[in-house]
């Protein structure tokens, strides 16, 4: 068997695409963090709750209603999206004002109410859902076998992320956002209605969450507690790449599953902290993130 | 160069005949930010095709009532009216739609947007505004400038840009707040040309200024301010026989 480093090919290309499997999920997370952040400056705690949603979302679209993977890819996010809509027009809109912590008070909470009530209901063991029929199966390459769900993840995370960089980067409507999120008084004062700006753009991160909760649920189990479990290592990324910086998630995101991945096979017991190390190591050096400008 | 632009200026002018009627009523202004309470009651009227400046001191609220005619003050009470609507009580971003046009002081080019795309950024809030091509040729530097970030252009330029980009969406009334300073005399001479060629063209215009000297020649009417009121209104014809009581309240 060919090895390198004396690791075998097999294993180090195997923990790679477990890697970028992970990197997919903390791109598509901590884009949509990044995108809440910018325009809202609230750190949107309840995103790991949204995303599962997302999961849940698609398991009960299948279980209760028979809609397949595709249908939960198409509508879950857009009603997910609709209940951050409402969490936005109800409560967040009268937290602007305030310092950022009572944001993350409130949305933490929500994120608490969310897992409970679905414990509540579904107890914490994960719940399966299927791999969709089309994407069974996979890949046998030289190197190691690729399942064609986990290509698709990639591919789908990868298209999603830069259509959304796209989208905020290079388009009018983007350039509508990137000016609000600096003077948002000015760009009211030019006639845009920014706050509804504010709630599209609140309901646009949240969707994207529950996106990566539908891509997620035929991948790790339906639980509650899925969101929670992610999103802590999400915030790490977020730090680590700079808040508010589209780029900079999408390319920590991918980078730190790689890097997590690699760890896993050369140092295994340093692979659950070695993203946090990262931070503190970035913190120390760059405190506004590799992508992030100082404020 | 100035008369060359206001000539140009008046072949396109569309809105000469209505001339004279009245475009903005301030009455009875109040505004607030948090619990400091800035303006006490300003009335102020301005003409379609007027340039109106308001004169004071550094904090007499000149600003203020700026950012009250839009909206973007804490609270505001009284009366607003423009081109014969009430505004008092829209959101800062329906008052735009009603055909103003904001210069903030402190310019307000993004640095996130290139120089043409803060040129692009404002919407249209009213029809025949200037084309890119027509605001490019008045400001030649813009066009060289045209895709680099925003804030990396000189004093001078941003203030171009900063009016420049809320003359192509066809507002018919402009708020300037002291376009002037801080600038190179060079370019305070054009924009002093500029402002003239956008009289001609039958722009409203009130304009805060702290420069005297760029303002007087250029307004037809003046009003002082202090204490967060109107203390004197006159016209330009009446600017000499004013003097000595600007001198008291401004020290110019």
């Amino acid at each position: 068997m060919d090895t390198i480093f004396g690791v075998p090919t097999q294993a180090l290309f195997g923990q790679l695409l477990i890697g970028l499997i992970n990197g997919s999920f903390y791109a598509l997370l901590s884009l949509g963090l990044a995108v809440i952040f910018g325009l809202l400056n609230i750190i949107n705690f309840t995103h790991g709750a949204q995303y599962m949603l997302g999961a849940f979302g698609a398991y009960l679209l299948l279980t209760k209603l028979g809609l397949n993977y595709w249908w939960a890819l198409l509508i879950v996010p857009i009603v997910v999206g609709c209940t951050g809509v409402i969490i936005e027009r109800l409560l967040l809109s009268r937290l602007y004002n305030l310092d950022h912590l009572y944001g993350l008070l409130l949305t933490f909470g929500l994120a608490l109410i969310i897992q409970g009530v679905f414990r509540n209901e579904y107890g914490s063991s994960g719940q399966p859902y299927p791999i969709p029929p089309q994407l069974m199966g996979g890949q046998k390459l030289d190197f190691m076998f690729l399942p064609n769900y986990r290509a698709w993840v990639i591919a789908a995370s990868l298209v999603v992320c830069l259509g959304t960089w796209y989208l905020i980067e290079r388009t009018k409507l983007g350039g509508y956002l990137r000016a609000a999120t600096e003077n948002p008084a000015l760009v009211q004062a030019f006639g845009i209605n920014v706050p509804r700006m504010i709630t599209l753009t609140y309901g646009f991160g949240v969707g994207l969450a529950a996106l990566a909760g539908v891509m997620a649920a035929p991948i790790y189990q339906v639980s509650p507690q899925m969101g929670a479990d992610l999103i802590i290592v999400v915030f790490a990324v977020v730090v680590i790449g700079g808040m508010g910086s589209i780029l900079g998630a999408i390319v920590t995101g991918f980078g730190l599953g790689l890097i997590e991945g690699l760890t896993k096979v050369f140092y295994p017991e340093a692979s659950n902290t070695v993203i946090f190390i990262i931070m503190a190591i970035v913190l120390l050096i760059r405190p506004a993130g590799l992508f992030g400008r100082e404020k | 160069m100035a008369e060359a632009l206001a000539a140009k200026g008046a072949a396109v002018n569309d809105g000469l005949d209505e001339r004279g009627v009245e475009y903005l009523r301030l009455t009875g202004v109040h505004a607030f930010y948090g619990e400091s309470h800035i303006l006490h009651g300003v009335d102020l009227t301005v003409h379609r095709g007027e340039v109106v400046t308001l004169l004071g001191r550094n904090g007499a609220g000149r600003t203020t009532t700026l950012k009250a005619i839009l909206g973007l003050v804490g609270r505001r009470s009284g009366s607003i009216m423009i081109n014969g609507r009430e505004s008092v009580a829209m959101p800062p971003y329906a008052i735009a739609r009603l055909g103003l046009g904001y210069c903030p002081e402190e310019r307000g080019i993004f640095s996130s947007l290139s120089c043409e795309e803060n040129l692009l950024l404002p919407p249209a809030v009213g029809s025949g505004g200037m084309s890119v091509d027509e605001i490019y040729e008045m400001f030649p530097n813009l066009r060289e400038r045209r895709a680099s970030q925003g804030t990396r252009l000189s004093g001078g330029e941003q203030q171009m840009l900063a009016v420049a980009r809320i003359l192509r969406t066809g507002a018919k009334l402009l708020l300037l707040d002291e376009i002037s300073e801080g600038l190179a005399p060079v370019i305070v001479q054009k924009l002093a040309a500029m402002i003239r060629t956008l009289k001609g063209k039958g722009y409203t215009i009130v304009m805060v200024e702290q420069n005297f000297r760029f303002a007087a020649p250029l307004a037809d009417r003046f009003y002082v301010m202090e204490h967060g009121r109107i203390v004197e209104g006159f016209s330009a014809a009446e600017l000499d026989a004013k003097m000595g009581m600007l001198h008291e309240y401004l020290g110019v």
